[in-house]
């Protein structure tokens, strides 16, 4: 049962993880139309950057303040300016790339950002090599905020549910109730009205591609220590935001939310508790030590082996019994 | 006789070349870079009918390719033991593009619901969801190794054809491809071919007209499914093995590179990226290791710049050149330019990126390079600027070079329309 209980929350921090992505996504996908292929590439670049920054600046501040208060404020630093190097990145090149794609359609702007991600993969393999990174959690952050029934749970795994909620209370904010937020959402409408009226539409298009992958940037900061800073990080993560935003509805932030969620848990759920078949097969009378080929893989399969498929399975019956996602409005 | 020589002129042409490419480029390797252009072009047709007949972005397509390539392998090692029925060799690519078919229609069936960019989002997770699969059903997949087989358990016709030899692999691959460009040609020519251009451009106005565009969609996706099968089969049979590279991502995204830089607006453009980029990528990792980089670059260059591809910039010059052939040599100067200053920023930028790879690589024991042919270190701090500088003036050569090239294309069409015109 504790077991069960801890899976779940780290479900939910995994969930929030994935919804730090799918919601840049979502948010570039409503405003601009663009599905941007290249949103966990940003992903990846967020965790490198914030490697190279938080190691350097520790370095640094613990001369001065010592080692694990240093660390501290070094890791506070990139996380602060490691998203806003992503999202000038990510503005730099939708103002010199991805604009010039957009009167080719859609599906050529996915193009675009297909190239752009197979580019970034490659980039970080030649610039930060192929090994995985020693990204640290920071010390003074890693300890036990509760210890339940002998099973400790860590403080920084509190503290990155804290950011991304923190970050969504903010967006939904600055998003719904502010000056900034009216202008954009009006221009991502209505957008020769907008530029009437004396907004400059396409710099507002280049901040908010360039906020969305800062958001995405945020996820690879606070994610890539406890998932593993590595040049396949993309590659791992990418599939699987977009099976979410097909299974929450595209362009539904709602959805995105309840899918991540839905998906963060059941790869936790399926991993821990680790439900073999075997005894189903048993049940209905097949020698299990006998069998061979095919089956032999049908009969040791386990929900832990089918972990990484399972999005998919869900992403098919999602398409079978509701084409538009669980919050989609539309079928196309 | 003579217009039907005139009408079938290409195709002759094609296949005489093709039966005598062999022995005109002498050499194994040569055989098997040949080999593999010809399941390129198989492939990179289906994506083409796929992506430009059909409007569909598919970044999965491999799955077919490699399903019927393991269907195909597991098929011949089952016919060197005691089989009860035998398939020869030479039928077996038709049986791999019926899985194809078959995977293409149960997946199809699915996927084809939606259109466009959510298409392409499916078609990816159905990609990855088989990628998953090959480490799970490992008796069908054979897990992280893949799986072999040895081609060479009978001979045909008779023992004329040796399956042991490289030549007749590349004769049955030419044969099936040239009948695989052939049907794929024809299809284009169908109502069902046409329909699927129009679902692509406007499918509100098709369901208007009564045509159910799921269908069609459904129609075109299994077909391409048939053709990529085909080429898996073909890919198979030439390296007699299988494995995990044949389904994953990266086998959809480098085909659909080729497609797209060749031009997939056009039916010969696939073909031309097909050729190009799998006998470019043979030339270029020979002497450099960041060919993907390269690559990239110039399929994101091709997007932003020229919807049509290679085929789309030789198509709007044919109209120019069969209207008046003359108006070319008013191109010739401001084109000049522009592949100068082209070539100036690509040597640039070469130079950065192989300077960069040598620094940043962990297998390399030195840092000495030689780039186009002068040899020097790559910490020093000269090649980078040198390398920077030409970049540079590259760049700025471009953007001054290619207005003009622009202006005097639009000025030798507007010559070209009025002498139309009249």
């Amino acid at each position: 049962m504790e077991s069960v209980i801890f899976s779940v929350f780290n479900g939910v921090l995994y969930g929030m993880l994935l919804f730090m992505l799918t919601s840049g996504l979502t948010l570039i996908f409503s405003m601009m139309g663009i599905l941007n292929f290249a949103h966990a590439a940003f992903f990846m670049l967020g965790a490198y950057f914030a490697y190279y920054l938080s190691g350097g600046l520790s370095a640094v501040f613990s001369s001065l303040i010592g080692g694990p208060a240093g660390g501290l404020v070094g890791f506070l630093i990139a996380l602060v300016i490691a998203p806003l190097m992503v999202g000038v990145v990510g503005g730099l090149i939708q103002r010199y790339g991805l604009r010039f794609v957009h009167r080719f359609g859609h599906v050529a702007e996915l193009l675009f950002t297909f190239g752009l991600f197979i580019l970034i993969e490659e980039l970080v393999q030649m610039f930060f090599g192929k090994v995985n990174k020693n990204y640290e959690i920071p010390e003074l952050l890693n300890f036990a905020a509760f210890t339940w029934r002998g099973l400790n749970y860590n403080f920084y795994r509190l503290f990155m549910l804290l950011v991304a909620v923190g970050i969504f209370a903010g967006l939904f904010y600055v998003m719904s109730r502010t000056r900034v937020g009216m202008i954009i959402r009006a221009a991502l409408t209505h957008p020769h009205t907008a530029a009437q009226l004396g907004h400059d539409v396409p710099k507002i298009f280049m901040l908010v591609f360039g906020a969305g992958c800062a958001l995405a940037g945020l996820g690879g900061v606070i994610g890539g220590n406890v998932l593993g800073t590595e040049p396949s990080m993309a590659i791992q993560l990418g599939p699987i935001v977009f099976v979410i935003i097909v299974i929450g509805g595209l362009g539904s932030l709602n959805g995105a939310l309840i899918a991540s969620l839905f998906i963060g848990i059941l790869n936790d759920l399926s991993i821990s508790l680790d439900i073999k078949f075997r005894g189903l097969f048993a049940a209905a009378g097949v020698d299990i030590d006998a069998v061979e080929g095919i089956m032999a893989d049908l009969v040791h399969l386990s929900t832990a082996k089918l972990a990484p498929v399972l999005p998919y399975i869900l992403l098919v019956l999602v398409l079978i019994f509701r084409p538009r996602g669980l919050f989609g409005e539309r079928d196309t | 006789m003579a217009q039907f020589a005139r009408r079938y002129l290409v195709w002759l042409i094609a296949i005489a070349l093709i039966l005598a490419l062999p022995w005109l480029l002498p050499g194994g390797s040569a055989r098997t870079v040949l080999s593999q252009i010809g399941v390129a072009i198989v492939f990179a047709l289906a994506i083409n009918m796929l992506l430009g007949q059909g409007g569909m972005l598919s970044f999965g397509h491999a799955i077919y390719f490699g399903l019927a390539g393991f269907c195909v392998v597991h098929i011949i090692e089952g016919m060197s033991g005691d089989p009860w029925i035998t398939i020869p060799i030479s039928i077996l690519p038709l049986v791999g593009g019926l899985f194809g078919l078959l995977f293409g229609i149960i997946i199809g069936y699915v996927s084809t619901r939606r259109a466009g960019t959510v298409f392409a989002m499916i078609s990816l997770g159905f990609g990855e969801m088989v990628s998953a699969m090959v480490l799970i059903v490992v008796a069908f997949f054979g897990g992280e190794e893949g799986i072999q087989t040895n081609r060479a358990y009978n001979t045909e016709f008779f023992g004329l054809v040796d399956w042991t030899k490289d030549i007749h692999v590349y004769y049955l691959i030419a044969f099936w491809g040239l009948l695989a460009i052939a049907a794929m040609y024809a299809i284009t020519k169908t109502p069902l071919g046409r329909i699927s251009n129009a679902v692509r451009d406007n499918p509100e106005r098709v369901a208007f007209v009564g045509y159910n565009t799921q269908r069609v969609r459904w129609i075109v996706f299994s077909l391409s499914g048939f053709f990529a099968g085909l080429a898996g089969a073909l890919h198979s049979i030439s390296f007699e093995q299988a494995g995990f590279e044949m389904v994953g991502l990266e086998r959809s995204g480098s085909i659909l590179f080729m497609a797209y830089i060749g031009g997939i607006g056009h039916f010969a453009g696939p073909i031309i990226g097909a050729v190009s980029i799998t006998g470019l990528e043979k030339l270029i990792t020979d002497v450099s290791k960041a060919w993907p980089v390269y690559i990239g670059m110039f399929f994101m260059v091709v997007v932003m710049f020229s919807r049509g591809g290679i085929a789309g910039v030789i198509q709007i010059h044919e109209r120019i050149w069969r209207i008046e052939w003359r108006l070319m040599k008013t191109l010739a100067l401001p084109y000049a330019k522009a592949v100068g200053a082209t070539l100036v920023a690509v040597i640039g930028a070469i130079g950065l990126v192989e300077l960069t790879h040598t620094v940043t690589s962990e297998e390399a024991s030195s840092t000495a390079i030689s780039l186009f042919w002068i040899p020097f270190d790559a910490v020093s701090v000269l090649p980078w600027l040198i390398s920077a500088a030409i970049l540079a003036v590259g760049v700025f050569l471009c953007r001054r070079a290619y207005p003009g090239a622009k202006d005097s294309y639009g000025e030798a069409m507007k010559r070209a329309t009025e002498k139309v015109l009249g």
